[in-house]
């Protein structure tokens, strides 16, 4: 089926098997591979991006389903050679260790923010229960999304 | 000894940001299954659904007519291509049971997720879609999922074999003959305890993934792995396939995750390989989660048996250990000597005589073979023995804080020479203790329980321990040799001053997370008196680091991190040797410091070593037979393991309606002696904690009794989320280690040592009063609520 799709601005016009899903069609066609696949029922997040502004899961959604949208990926997140507050907060905390989880962590930590610019540790917690870390144990992931979110 | 430690406001100690984070924070970093490689063919496995089942017949017709299919195997059909079965480095005795193990199954399939078959195809999916229509005919068989069962040999799993029994192994010290029984005999108290280590999922979050490139031609071989042992790996594929080792190259990308999981040499790394020659074609196979869950190496799987005799202080006089370890279907790498790591360990850190009675039996079962999974038999060996110790305690009615108190080796004791003969370096357990004991509010958690705890209350608290040692830096090669391991221990590291004074370092570890990039440069620039960012740090490549033992059992730093250390020591002389000959000056009168050599008293008689490395990069004036160039390779085997230690505490609420457990508190006192990176030190222990609190709490690979894997996807398998676990309290203490020059020790597998036992003794702890003894693992509400009901019901009886 043909689609048209907006990654990180640039429009790409492909022809996808229906049942490619939406992560490997980022990887695979539109070749940015900072999206991870981490498991297969939608369980850890590594594969999150943003639709339309919101963080998904990019192995919820089929390519097609994406037809027309903007799609943000970690690629997209720093502009003109600077890194998003969000990964500078996650580097200057230790927020990551072995990186697999951690743009899954990054699409989903900046979605959170933009609905709750100021959260508590306890809602940041909440709030990323979608993305699985196997390496930091949270502990400064949490520190990083409070320190973005208080300007450090 | 501990010259850099007491060095103010150097490099080494600093919290320096991690070089590794903008890659991998930006998408950039890539890993094995990111890697662009044209042309290259997609490996799919058939695996048995069966634990147990004779393979009757393998039909590949249907698989081979799917558009893109290239090839399809049977296990037979592959048998010429393997020089010998899948590698087991670890032959403990030397009449352990080893079945032979191939990459695909041939006769019999042993566990469920065994290979039985596979495909090439164009493409992934192509490949996965045939796979399914493989058509396989079994004969299934009786499953064999109890150790105990096991050990009962009622169905033997490898007939050849003719037991399912793998090894036993006995390590029994006494100072005089009959000591351990005498001791039981004659002791105040007695605990004897039954501990279960359920089977855990590492879960790294790369799956793993492989990619193998040939050079059809020049008959070289190329294996991209995400793995933790790049240089391992490329001996046991050459030994396992017949490639001559130097035409085998491995590297290790950006690697997702290791945990242990990775330390292996796995069938879909060789089938790729072998696969890879025999059609002249890129071969890759990436792995998914449920495979994962499946066929990647298990931890724990242990039942232990510990015993402990103690006087009426309570101080320890004897301890005696029964293991009953499930080595799974298959030994692995090294499966068998997983459970002998623990061996020394489980008189944990208390002084005891000469009394020790280990023994370790190992059977096969019909389910996913068992491995190293991080700490690799020390977190079974400290559950043991701190949660006999808190049963000691609680036969003898004191605080289990006291009676450790009193068993602690003491701080003028080391070195310690112990009962097992290992010399543990340094340590200063009551130190850590104490210090643990005030950030978690110990006095005052004991206070609050008092009033809580009452008869009739709905939610509960507890507070538990663990004091640790961890021994790690594995290894020296000697002792190694002594417990048939095949290889030695030692690491080497190249350092290398390029002609601008920008240095290159090459190690024979191989990091998956734990920031070996920033932190050997670090090292290098506190020895070099460089700046960090001038030093590039070059690994996981056996064509660039060709020599090395690779990355697990927290040995990176304490073993690679020292041969770094030493070779920058061996640069450091010879340019010393060069600035005395530019210098006209003897070398016994010239001082390094600050990256600059000058003539002590005569300051302005200096030479940087930028200059001289840029002499010795021309040449043209070096001291007479001197080579050019400044670089120094060092291989270092290291005296004696390293110990680090400490004590964590955890404080939980229950709730005894539902069986729900929140941790309140958790508090993590390490000391992994002199710390290169603290930020990276606490990294370490955050994660670590976390999943030994996931061992206590949420995990467990469950199986039926047919032995099909019931926790076979992530969202059955419960690794915690962020909202599942409890922000952390961290302090340190420092006491360097005497057998380094760094003072270094490790950290890697600290936190998952302590938290297994500090949350269930606080969970047992919590339920006490209800006559709650023991809980299993995980503390599920599920199994917290049944044990106070069984408790409960047992008082009212």
């Amino acid at each position: 089926m043909k689609i048209r799709v907006t990654v990180n601005g640039t429009v790409h016009d492909s022809d996808v098997e229906p049942r490619t899903l939406l992560v490997h069609y980022i990887r695979e066609v539109v070749g940015l591979t900072g999206t991870n696949v981490g498991c297969d029922t939608s369980s850890c997040g590594a594969c999150s991006v943003h639709v339309n502004g919101e963080a998904v899961k990019s192995c919820t959604m089929l390519a097609v389903q994406a037809d027309g949208c903007e799609i943000t990926t970690i690629e997209g997140l720093a502009q003109g050679g600077e890194m998003h507050p969000m990964q500078k907060a996650f580097m200057e905390n230790h927020g990551l260790q072995c990186g697999y989880c951690t743009p899954g962590m990054v699409m989903a930590a900046t979605s959170l923010l933009k609905e709750n610019p100021s959260p508590t540790e306890e809602e940041v917690r909440i709030g990323l229960e979608g993305n699985l870390c196997r390496c930091t144990g949270y502990h400064n992931i949490v520190k990083s999304v409070l320190a973005c979110a208080a300007g450090d | 000894m501990t010259d850099l430690q007491e060095r103010p406001a150097g490099v080494l100690g600093s919290r320096l940001l991690r070089r590794e984070d903008p890659a991998l924070l930006t998408g950039e970093a890539k890993y094995t299954n990111d890697l662009n490689v044209p042309g290259a063919l997609h490996l799919a496995m058939v695996r048995s659904p069966y634990a147990h089942a004779r393979i009757t017949s393998v039909d590949l017709s249907a698989a081979l007519a799917v558009p893109g299919v290239v090839a399809a195997y049977s296990g037979a059909d592959l048998a010429g291509l393997w020089a010998g079965p899948m590698p087991c480095a670890w032959p403990v005795t030397e009449d352990m049971k080893n079945p032979p193990h191939y990459p695909v199954a041939t006769g019999t399939a042993c566990y469920v997720g065994d290979g039985v078959a596979c495909v090439l195809a164009t493409s992934a999916t192509a490949a996965r879609d045939a796979a399914e229509l493989v058509d396989v005919q079994y004969e299934p068989m009786e499953a064999v999922v109890d150790l105990e069962d096991a050990l009962s040999d009622r169905v033997v799993i490898h007939t050849d074999l003719g037991t399912n029994k793998s090894y036993q192994w006995d390590l029994k010290i006494e100072g005089e003959p009959g000591q351990v029984d005498a001791a039981f005999a004659a002791a105040a108290y007695t605990v004897k305890e039954r501990y279960v280590q359920q089977r855990l999922i590492p879960v790294a979050m790369e799956p793993r993934a492989v990619c193998a490139v040939p050079q059809p031609f020049g008959g070289d071989m190329t294996l991209y792995s995400a793995t933790q042992v790049p240089h391992i790996l490329k001996v046991m594929t050459a030994l396992t396939l017949g490639i001559p080792e130097h035409q085998m190259r491995v590297v290790a990308p950006s690697v997702g995750g290791g945990f242990g999981s990775k330390l292996n040499v796995y069938a879909e790394e060789l089938l790729c390989v072998a696969l890879a020659r025999k059609h002249g074609a890129p071969v890759r196979w990436n792995e998914t989660r449920s495979e994962n869950h499946l066929a990647t190496i298990q931890g724990r799987g242990q039942i232990q048996h510990i015993e402990l005799a103690a006087d009426a202080d309570g101080k320890l006089t004897a301890v005696r250990v029964r293991l009953l370890a499930d080595m799974g279907a298959y030994l692995q790498l090294v499966t068998p000597g997983i459970p002998l790591l623990g061996a020394f360990l489980y008189a944990g850190v208390y002084d005891l005589p000469l009394a020790y009675d280990f023994s370790c039996t190992s059977v096969f079962t019909t389910l996913t073979p068992t491995d190293a999974y991080r700490g690799a038999g020390r977190p079974e060996a400290t559950y043991a023995i701190e949660r006999a110790m808190d049963a000691l305690a609680d036969t003898m009615g004191i605080d289990p804080m006291e009676l450790r108190r009193r068993n602690f080796i003491r701080k003028e004791q080391f070195p310690y020479t112990a009962m097992t003969g290992l010399v543990y370096d340094s340590g200063d357990h009551d130190a850590a203790a104490t210090k643990a004991a005030e950030l978690a509010d110990y006095d005052g958690v004991r206070a609050r329980q008092a009033a809580q705890n009452v008869p009739g209350a709905k939610k509960v608290i507890g507070i538990g321990q663990a004091s640790y040692f961890e021994m790690c830096g594995l290894a020296p090669s000697r002792v190694l040799a002594s417990l048939n391991y095949s290889a030695g221990g030692w690491e080497a590291a190249t350092v290398r001053v390029l002609p601008t004074n920008k240095i290159q370092v090459v190690t024979g570890t191989a990091p998956h997370g734990q920031g070996h990039e920033t932190a050997w440069s670090m090292i290098v620039a506190e020895k070099m008196g460089v700046a960090p960012e001038d030093v590039d740090v070059l690994h996981s490549d056996t064509a660039i680091a060709p020599l090395g033992l690779d990355t697990y059992g927290s040995r990176s730093l304490p073993v690679g991190g020292v041969a770094i250390a030493m070779a920058c020591d061996k640069v450091i002389d010879k340019a010393k040797k060069i600035a005395a000959h530019q210098l006209e000056a003897d070398e016994a009168d010239l001082e390094f410091a600050g990256g600059t050599f000058s003539v002590k008293g005569t300051p302005d008689r200096a030479l940087p070593l930028a200059a001289i490395a840029f002499e010795a990069f021309t040449a043209h004036n070096l001291p007479d037979g001197m080579e050019p160039n400044l670089e120094a390779h060092t291989t270092y085997d290291p005296p004696n393991f390293s110990w680090p230690f400490g004590t964590h505490i955890c404080t939980v609420e229950v709730d005894t309606e539902t069986g729900q457990v929140d941790v309140l508190q958790y508090v993590a006192v390490d000391d992994c002696g002199v710390q290169v990176n603290p930020l990276i030190v606490e990294g370490q222990v955050h994660g670590g904690v976390i999943q030994g609190l996931a061992q206590a709490l949420f995990e467990e690979a469950v199986y039926d009794d047919d032995g099909n894997l019931k926790s076979g996807t992530l969202a059955e398998y419960l690794v915690p989320a962020a909202s599942d676990v409890p922000s952390l309290t961290l302090g340190h203490t420092v006491t360097p280690s005497p057998t380094n020059q760094l003072g270094v020790k490790g950290i890697g597998e600290a936190g998952t040592i302590g938290a297994a036992p500090a949350v269930i003794n606080a969970v047992v702890d919590a339920l006490s009063h209800l006559g709650v003894r023991d809980m299993p693992m995980p503390a599920s509400p599920q199994n917290v609520w049944a044990a106070i009901n069984a408790a409960t019901q047992g008082a009212s009886k």
